[in-house]
């Protein structure tokens, strides 16, 4: 099939050998699990259990609320310890809103599953349903609720589903570890998610350096028209889902429009894996592929791990660390986030839990920059980062967006080619969340505005009542005045 | 100022920082360098050791004063560097103090007034070259015939020191003028460009170097080979040398096909004084030429556009530093102009339509 070049890219050092070989393993029961109400983007669950409850595998500990929110489920059969707050899994390590379930070990499914022989039967919006209750995210790291991307169709004319199976990131191998083992349920996830999309094309973009899960899928592909697997080039950041498409269709998704504008949809191989999983024998998400990498790591794995499980466990699992680490990271080196400690829990978005030397991570000090252009030619979306960070710097937010600041996918490819190490992305990210923050405030302005306005139309209301109260009463005084007058003549007159 | 946390993703980091770029252009350099010193002798390179010298210890000095961490930046290069480039475009034989004013006005008033590293908006070198042909044109201009080292003319190491350090009368014996400044001096003579140049230029001497001119340019096979090693390391990209020769190439076969007579033609211009050096090494300066390699098209064609304007009509004999300089101050201007299409925008930064979606549903 012929691929269409994006701009930008880099090449960095893959460092996927450390743990491609090794087939996923499941990590044994932890002796806890703190399971965040929240492991998606949009509104947080709503604790359905109370504490001392007992629960099964697959019973709902945490209900959705609104359209754009994920359900949460018991990973496993035990008691509900607490609800509490526990540090996120984020690099803040602020402590969010977790339920702590204690494992009986017995790992008993709930009788509440709803197993299904031909998902292909259904209609596109029950399958939808399904995959709604089933809490599944984005599994690729960005925690999108998936059902919201399944009922595009309503929306959008839709054509293909694009399905991500790039892995760009380095030192990460879950995905290609799943497409290797698990081929044929993940080409089932994604015919079941092309069904609910209603298209009738379907691409899967591999990068080129796994020539096995190519050759799998491919042949697990087969059988299906429409389903085509793709070699992409080695490119990071060839996950992005606007470069993905464009690489695969020639398609370039208009600026603050999102693909589907385009017709066409993008999900991840291993959200696939939990379609699959969710309409097949009806269990929700509470386990994922995740890789325990990098240089410090003694034996580097990927493991099949209960949502909920501290880090801890995974790192104990592979033989602990050979050096202090100088960086433990959840996700990739070039979009992940430092681990605030070992004791945060694996949620629905961790694909990788690394541990880097301070040779791997190579920081140096910020030097001075020199022009010369390695960020320009890295940004895959065209941007000048030189030109957008110096106007960060100075705090000039307005032209900071003025040069494309929106338009920046934070991928960090200008800061990795950066010379002078300058922590370029770091600069746009202030940036984002400083003008998020402004228009915060400025909401909360017109927010308080409002509500003083409103506050001054009840007083006058009730001022407006009053008045008319008392006139009322004035005027009902002064008839019963005239009545009694009149009556009192009425009586001398009879008398 | 704004500081972001010293922690800063990506967690990756490519192989690559300032002082690896600077050391892979002085990699580039040596075998001109070394050429350069073996053809002009012990004078050249003590010019050499004095301007690179004055060059570090001028940006120590500002750096302390500044109040900026000074064993970092220096391990950078970068001074060095400038020293370097300056010293390849000095006539060889050139005494010390030409050496240190120039590295001087190359560091402090070129490089560091405007607040260091990459804040300059000239080429330092350039600078300085310019500088000094003004103020000094007699010992700018008064260049010699190569006495390699060991030969029966090349000055001994004592005489050297005479030569750079006193006084030097010995300089009159072996002066020449440069290949550039003989043709001026003869067009302007009334000879014509044949009867110039015969005798005078071959063009396999020019490409192996053995001609009169500055310390480094006179090899053009070596420059060629520095320069390549710089694109085969990614440090340059092929933009501004390609479009840089290519227009002076074209200029002048253009010229030379309307009048042989009074203008040389391209493979001359391409071949002789600073041009190889120039697009190679000083042209592609990164700190003073455009970001986008659209930016870098424009700005080396402008390069070769004016080094063959000043060349042919000013008094100038040659015109890389001036050309160089003068596309420097145009490079805010190309990189306003010519920035990259932004991802999902068109030209003018307007979001793309759709192109089969006119309206949605
Ligand atoms: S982080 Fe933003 S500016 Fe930097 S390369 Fe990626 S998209 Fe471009
Ligand atoms: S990569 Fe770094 S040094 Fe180079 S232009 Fe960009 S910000 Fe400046």
């Amino acid at each position: 099939m012929k691929l269409f070049r994006i701009r930008g890219g880099v090449h960095p050092d893959d460092r996927k050998t450390l743990s491609a070989s090794q087939p996923i393993v499941t990590l044994p029961m932890p002796e806890l699990l703190h399971i965040p109400v929240q492991q998606h983007i949009g509104a947080a669950a709503q604790p359905a259990v109370r504490r001392g409850q007992i629960v099964r595998k697959g019973d709902l500990l945490a209900r959705n609320q609104g359209a754009i929110s994920a359900p949460v489920h018991a990973p496993t059969s035990g008691r509900i310890m607490g609800i509490g707050n526990f540090p996120a899994n984020h690099p803040s390590g602020l402590s969010v809103r977790t339920i702590t379930l204690k494992p009986d070990g017995e790992d008993r499914w709930t009788d509440k599953l709803t197993p299904c022989d031909d998902p292909f039967a259904l209609e596109p919006a029950e399958v939808a349903q399904r995959v709604a209750d089933a809490g599944i995210v984005g599994m690729g790291g960005a925690t999108f609720p998936s059902a919201v991307k399944l009922n595009l169709r309503d929306r959008y004319r839709l054509h293909t589903l694009v399905i991500n199976g790039a892995e760009c990131e380095p030192y990460l191998t879950c995905d290609d570890r799943l497409m290797q083992e698990n081929a044929a349920e993940v080409i089932d996830g994604i015919r079941i998610m092309a069904h609910a999309l209603g298209v009738s094309r379907t691409l899967i973009g591999i990068e080129n350096n796994k020539p096995d899960a190519q050759r799998l899928m491919r042949e697990a592909a087969q059988a299906f028209d429409g389903v085509e697997v793709v070699g992409l080039p080695t490119r990071y950041p060839m996950g992005s889902e606007k470069h993905l498409v464009q690489t695969l269709t020639g398609r370039e998704t208009p600026a603050r429009a999102l693909t589907a504008d385009i017709g066409i949809v993008v999900h991840n191989v291993a959200t696939a894996y939990a379609v699959h999983e969710a309409l097949r024998l009806g269990y929700p998400l509470v386990e994922r592929t995740v890789t325990v990498s990098g240089g410090a790591v003694k034996n580097p794995a990927n493991l099949r791990v209960l949502i909920g499980t501290p880090v801890s466990s995974l790192l104990d699992y592979c033989g602990g660390t050979v050096e202090e680490p100088a960086r433990m990271i959840s996700g990739g080196p070039m979009m992940g986030q430092p681990l605030p400690s070992t004791r945060v829990p694996i949620v629905k978005g961790s694909n990788g839990v690394l541990a880097l030397t301070g040779k791997e991570t190579a920081s140096r000090p910020e030097g001075a920059c020199i022009r010369c252009a390695s960020c320009v030619n890295a940004c895959p979306c065209g941007l000048l980062p030189l030109e957008m960070a110096a106007r960060a710097k100075v705090g000039d937010l307005d032209g900071t967006v003025k040069i494309g600041l929106m338009d920046c996918v934070a991928c960090g490819s200008c800061s990795y080619v950066c010379p002078s190490n300058i922590p370029l992305v770091q600069y746009f990210n202030y940036a984002k969340g400083e003008l998020a923050a402004r228009q915060r405030s400025k909401h909360k302005q017109l927010e308080t505005k409002r509500l003083a306005e409103q506050r001054t139309a009840r007083m006058e209301e009730q001022k407006r009542k009053k008045r008319e109260q008392m006139e009322k009463r004035k005027r009902e005084a002064a008839e019963a005045k005239r009545k009694k007058a009149a009556a009192a003549a009425q009586t001398e007159a009879n008398a | 100022m704004t500081q972001v946390a010293a922690v800063a993703g990506p967690y990756a980091h490519e192989a690559n920082h300032v002082g690896r770029i600077m050391g892979h252009v002085m990699l580039a350099l040596m075998p001109a360098t070394l050429f350069g010193l073996y053809l002009f002798g012990w004078p050249a390179l003590l010019l050499f050791l004095v301007t690179t010298l004055t060059a570090v210890i001028a940006e120590a000095i500002c750096l302390k004063i500044a109040g900026k961490p000074v064993r970092l930046t220096l391990m950078d290069g970068s001074a060095l560097l400038t020293g370097w480039l300056l010293a390849m475009t000095l006539p060889p034989w050139a005494p010390w103090w030409i050496g240190v004013v120039g590295s001087l006005l190359a560091i402090v008033v070129a490089k560091q007034v405007f607040g260091g590293i990459g804040q300059n908006l000239f080429n330092p070198a350039m600078v300085a070259r310019v500088a000094l042909l003004v103020s000094f044109p007699v010992p700018m201009t008064a260049f010699l015939s190569p006495t390699p080292l060991f030969s029966a003319d090349a000055p001994n190491f004592l005489e050297a020191l005479a030569i750079t350090f006193g006084e030097a009368p010995t300089i009159d014996a072996v002066s020449s003028a440069s290949v550039l400044g003989h043709l001026r001096t003869a067009l302007t003579g009334g000879e014509s460009v044949s009867q110039a140049l015969d005798g005078f230029y071959n063009p396999l001497a020019m490409l192996w170097g053995n001609a009169p001119g500055s310390l480094g340019e006179t090899s053009a096979l070596l420059i060629l080979l520095g320069g390549a090693w710089l694109l085969y390391k990614r440090i340059i990209t092929w933009h501004i040398p390609v479009s840089m020769l290519a227009s002076l190439f074209v200029i002048a076969t253009v010229m030379h096909l309307v009048d042989g007579e009074h203008y040389a033609d391209g493979l001359y211009h391409v071949l002789s004084g600073a041009a190889l050096l120039g697009a190679f090494f000083i042209a592609t300066d990164l700190v003073t030429s455009p970001v986008t390699p659209r930016g870098q098209l424009l700005f080396g064609a402008g390069c070769g556009l004016l080094v063959y304007v000043i060349r042919t009509w000013t008094s100038y004999p040659e015109g890389v530093a001036f050309a160089v300089m003068l596309m420097n101050a145009c490079t805010p201007l190309i990189d306003h102009y010519l920035k990259p299409r932004i991802y999902g925008r068109d030209r003018r930064g307007e979001p793309l339509t759709y192109p089969d979606q006119a309206e949605k549903e």
